[in-house]
């Protein structure tokens, strides 16, 4: 194929590129990011991954180690595996905090300390500068694979100049689609949606070079495994791809960590994230992307192997063996995939460390240097920072450029790749443990990634370039796995003891709280009342976003506040969400320091801290408090609803109970009104007038009791009872009580069994009172005793307190236990038809009396009759009675 | 908070316990391909490793796929299920929807 042709095709491509880009942020620009925000989108932007590494470095690790090159995938492939909880919670955390880098979500974890994001910027530069000149060279050297053409312009000095080409040409790219703005939320819609076709051509590219490979030279894939069996049968090559168990732990390991640690990867994984939810998607679908990618390494090196000559560089074997195959169009298509890979690798690598730098290195450099001058003389911050990103873009594209060129492209692709993931993975115990463990602090931070990094410089970095030789670290072991088996424990270890022993100021506390629990972080300062302040911070805003979207952001601030104009208060709400704004342009460290510059802010203090635990201690206890409240409510509505019922049953009651009087009176007025009706009739013969007259007087009797009855029970009731208290002899007392009883149906022969020398017992009561009681008792016995023999047994003691219990014992049938506790009700007539001229009062009035007197009457069951046990006190209660 | 209630809804249960499967999901991935290396490298080394792990490494994929789908999915039941104060079957028989 014509080096001419090879030219313009790239030349074409790269013009796509800068049109696809070009397209989509100016649809971003209009607001129609909905398929760029696509999870699609963001799944094939990760595939920045697979640098030019992957394209033609991988063949050529296969060749040499063989199933190796698969832990590069595998790695990722776990950690993805954890998408769900562990990347999701990553870009959730570092999108509230608008974090910009991996470097500055580290100082904004470790109380937004910026020289420990200088730390880690140095690493990512020294780590990111080989592996540029490595996407460099790769394209170089595919370049010189068509050169090499007898047809093509040949000529080393053509070919020098071709990584220079290259290398301007991804500068200008990454300038203009990399610094158009300085958005608050640091996202490129152009150059991810210009990667993410980057990724389809490479993953296309190497497809259609495997299937070429596998049914074009092999015959499918049962050839293609028996062909890879015997390439194993080579002693060379089988002691060569034997796994190593040691060394594949550590790679897995560490691309692992490179995944979440890279710069380039950090800032397609995290920062041009808008939201958690596109890991849903890109959880699966990027290991697949992997797997996609690594199915056809193997056999496109075990074909190279067969098919190239021995002094063939097996790194490009994608590119030898489709032009040997005379499959030109399939050269030229897998050409311009590793190309893409070496490109986008850049371009993202390049925008990321450069805003490492800028943000890191040169704007704090700047602003010590001014001082910050009063905020009139004080230039466009906006364009020097965008000045600033756009230097450190030229200067991380130059250096790797000038890296290339001074180790003259000898070393392995591989090796290049493995040192600079080494290097980052570095950063990932503080990291890790800054996300997960709020005990986590910067000192640690410092000891873990410094320690890290001296141990990386000395046993990976500086013998890859040739200083110092290869250590034998450990002995009978790899020196790379040992080297990084050593610089991770040595930096885990102390970043984990210095953490323990160390004591984190305010800020960083407030911060890893954060962090770790994934709530908004709000800054809390004691009271700001100068609002004159809004002012120097729009005017500061203004520097740095460019004033339309200053005004704007400040603007919808005050009416969030429900104040008009552009100048709201400096509420900490406020204060936290413009530091966060301008964080995702500046960097944490930087925006933190600024606004407590210009806003006059105080410093967090630990009393600060209490003070934020305590609000939040005394909302737990408003709301325990609301809470208790609302069980009170509760409780009372409850006792509410009981007392509503009993009252409703008493309603019931007091109708019953008038229903009950209206019968008993009217029951004897009737008999009354009929006699005296009789009575008014003249010729009535004189013994039925007597007999007459009489009835009326004997229902008029009953009446009268009735009402007297109704009377006394109702003086009792309301306790206003007057009580005649005496000391008394209970033998007297009962003696009148059965004499006055016997009155009662006198024609039944009563045994009355009674135990006289017991009975002489002193008590001081109301006499008359307990008479009635007894009366009332005995009269009943008699009245209601159904046994053939009627006895009546009277047994008196004297309990241990003092007083006296009488029993009143017959030998009747007793009442049924269901009814025993009706009788002392009111109207509780059994189902007496006799009901011997009582209006069912008397039990209800006994029980009246006694409550009266301080004692009680109850029904005794099981004594072989109906029994009535009275209980006395020795004296009645005071208050009650007449004195 | 300690009106937490106790005991969860089904729903909500079932998307704790595919919570935990996602958590349980990078350990055991890091098993299947740590594990066979350690202890036989010498037969994964070539053709049949390749084999084995390219397998493990789709049965990975899909399980994610499988994973992610459900969870997606019970957090959608879990949003309907608190949206909709008395939902009219979920939690008693949903055998019987």
């Amino acid at each position: 194929m014509p080096f001419e042709t090879l030219v313009l095709a790239c030349l074409a491509y790269v013009a796509l590129m800068f049109a696809v880009a070009y397209a989509a942020d100016r649809a971003a620009a209009r607001g129609r990011v909905r398929c760029l925000d696509h999870p699609l989108v963001y799944t094939l932007s990760l595939s920045v991954y697979c640098s030019a590494w992957t394209f033609y470095g991988a063949v050529g690790y296969a060749s040499r180690s063989g199933l190796e090159f698969l832990t590069i995938y595998l790695g990722p492939t776990i950690v993805f595996c954890g998408a769900w909880w562990g990347l999701r919670r990553l870009v959730r955390v570092a999108r509230m905090h608008h974090v910009t880098s991996v470097a500055d979500l580290v100082s904004a974890r470790f109380g937004k300390s910026n020289r420990l994001a200088a730390l880690v910027t140095l690493i990512a530069v020294i780590a990111a500068t080989p592996y540029v000149a490595l996407q460099l060279q790769s394209v170089r050297l595919s370049f010189e694979v068509f050169a090499t053409d007898p047809r093509g312009m040949g000529g080393s000095d053509a070919l020098g100049g071709t990584a220079l080409w290259v290398a301007a040409g991804l500068a200008v790219f990454t300038i203009l689609f990399g610094t158009r703005n300085l958005a608050a939320d640091e996202r490129h819609h152009g150059v991810v949606t210009a990667i993410a076709l980057e990724a389809v051509v490479k993953l296309a590219a190497f497809i259609a070079l495997g299937v070429f490979v596998i049914w074009g030279l092999a015959d499918g894939p049962s050839d293609m495994l028996d062909r890879i069996s015997r390439a194993s049968l080579d002693p060379r090559v089988a002691e060569g791809w034997l796994l190593r168990p040691d060394r594949w732990t550590a790679l897995i390991v560490i691309s692992g960590a490179a995944i979440l640690t890279l710069p380039r990867m950090f800032q397609v994984l995290v920062v041009e994230a808008a939201d958690e939810e596109r890991l849903h998607v890109a959880g699966w679908a990027f290991p697949a992307y992997l797997f996609a990618m690594s199915l056809f390494v193997l056999p496109i090196a075990v074909m190279g192997r067969e098919l190239m000559p021995a002094d063939a560089n097996p790194d490009l074997y994608v590119l030898t063996l489709p032009a040997a195959a005379g499959q030109d169009m399939l050269a030229l298509l897998v050409f311009l995939g590793g190309f893409s890979a070496a490109t986008s690798m850049v371009v993202v690598c390049a925008i990321a460390v450069a805003t490492m730098v800028s943000n890191h290195w040169l704007v704090p450099a700047w602003l010590a240097l001014r001082r910050i001058p009063a905020s009139e003389e004080m230039d466009d911050l906006r364009g020097f920072v965008l000045n600033a990103r756009r230097l450190a873009i030229l200067a991380v594209v130059a250096a790797g450029w000038v890296y290339h060129q001074a180790s003259g492209g000898a070393a392995a692709l591989a090796a290049m790749g493995l040192v600079a993931f080494s290097g980052m993975a570095q950063v990932l115990p503080a990291m890790v443990g800054g996300l997960l463990w709020r005990g986590a602090n910067r000192k640690g931070a410092y000891a873990g990634i410094g320690a890290g990094f001296v141990l990386w410089m000395g046993l990976v970095f500086l013998p890859s370039v040739g200083v110092g030789g290869d250590m034998t670290v450990l002995p009978g072991m790899d020196p790379w796995t040992a080297a990084v088996a050593l610089s991770l424990s040595v930096n885990t270890l102390a970043f984990v003891g210095v953490s323990i022993f160390g004591f984190p100021d305010p800020v960083e506390r407030f911060q890893g709280l954060s962090f770790v629990s994934a709530i908004e972080p709000l800054r809390h300062s004691r009271a700001r009342s100068a609002d004159d302040r809004a002012e120097p911070l729009l005017a500061m805003a203004r520097r740095i976003w460019g004033p339309d979207a200053a005004l704007r952001f400040f603007q919808a601030e005050a009416r969030a506040q429900g104040k008009s104009g552009y100048l709201p208060d400096l509420t900490p709400d406020f204060l936290t969400g413009l530091e966060r704004r301008l964080a995702g342009s500046i960097g944490a460290a930087t925006a933190h320091a600024m606004i407590d510059r210009v806003a006059g802010g105080v410093a967090l203090t630990v009393s600060d801290l209490l003070q934020v635990a305590d609000e939040a201690q005394r909302a737990k206890e408003e709301t325990q408090r609301l809470e208790a409240a609302r069980a009170e409510l509760a409780r009372t509505a409850r006792q509410l609803h009981q007392a509503n019922d009993k009252l409703t049953a008493l309603s019931v009651q007091k109708d019953a109970f008038l229903g009950q009087i209206s019968h008993e009176l009217r029951t004897p007025m009737t008999s009354v009104r009929a006699f005296s009706e009789i009575l008014m009739d003249a010729d009535l013969q004189d013994a039925d007038r007597q007999r007459f007259a009489g009835i009326i007087h004997q229902e008029a009797g009953r009446l009268t009791r009735l009402l007297d009855d109704l009377l006394d029970l109702s003086v009792l009731e309301s306790g206003r009872a007057q009580l005649t208290i005496s000391v008394v002899n209970l033998h007297d007392v009962i003696t009148r009580a059965v004499t006055a009883a016997s009155a009662t149906r006198p024609e039944r022969g009563f045994l009355i069994d009674r135990d006289l020398p017991s009975e002489h017992l002193g008590l001081i009561t109301d006499a008359d009172r307990l008479l009635q009681v007894l009366i009332n008792v005995i009269s009943n016995a008699r009245k209601y005793c159904d046994a053939d023999h009627p006895v009546m047994t009277i047994r008196v003691k004297r309990p241990q307190g003092g007083g006296a219990v009488i029993d009143v014992i017959d030998n009747g049938s007793g009442i049924d236990s269901g009814r025993q506790s009706l009788i002392f009700e009111k109207f509780a007539r059994l189902n007496d038809p006799a009901r011997a001229g009582g209006a069912g009062l008397g039990l209800a009035i006994c029980r009246e009396i006694m409550l009266n007197l301080g004692g009680d009457i109850a029904y005794l069951p099981g004594q072989g009759g109906a029994a009535f046990r009275i209980v006395l006190p020795q004296r009645p209660p005071v208050g009650s009675g007449s004195d | 908070m300690s009106d937490r209630p106790l005991f969860l809804e089904r729903a909500s249960f079932r998307r704790r316990r595919l919570g935990d499967a996602a958590r349980v999901l990078p350990v055991l991935a890091m098993l299947a391909m740590l594990l066979p290396v350690w202890w036989v490298p010498a037969s994964l080394s070539y053709a049949a490793g390749a084999v084995w792990i390219f397998g493990t490494w789709a049965v990975l994929i899909l399980a994610v796929w499988l994973l992610h789908r459900a969870l997606l999915r019970s957090e959608a039941a879990t949003l309907r299920a608190s949206q909709d104060p008395a939902p009219p079957a979920s939690g008693q028989d949903p055998d019987a929807v």
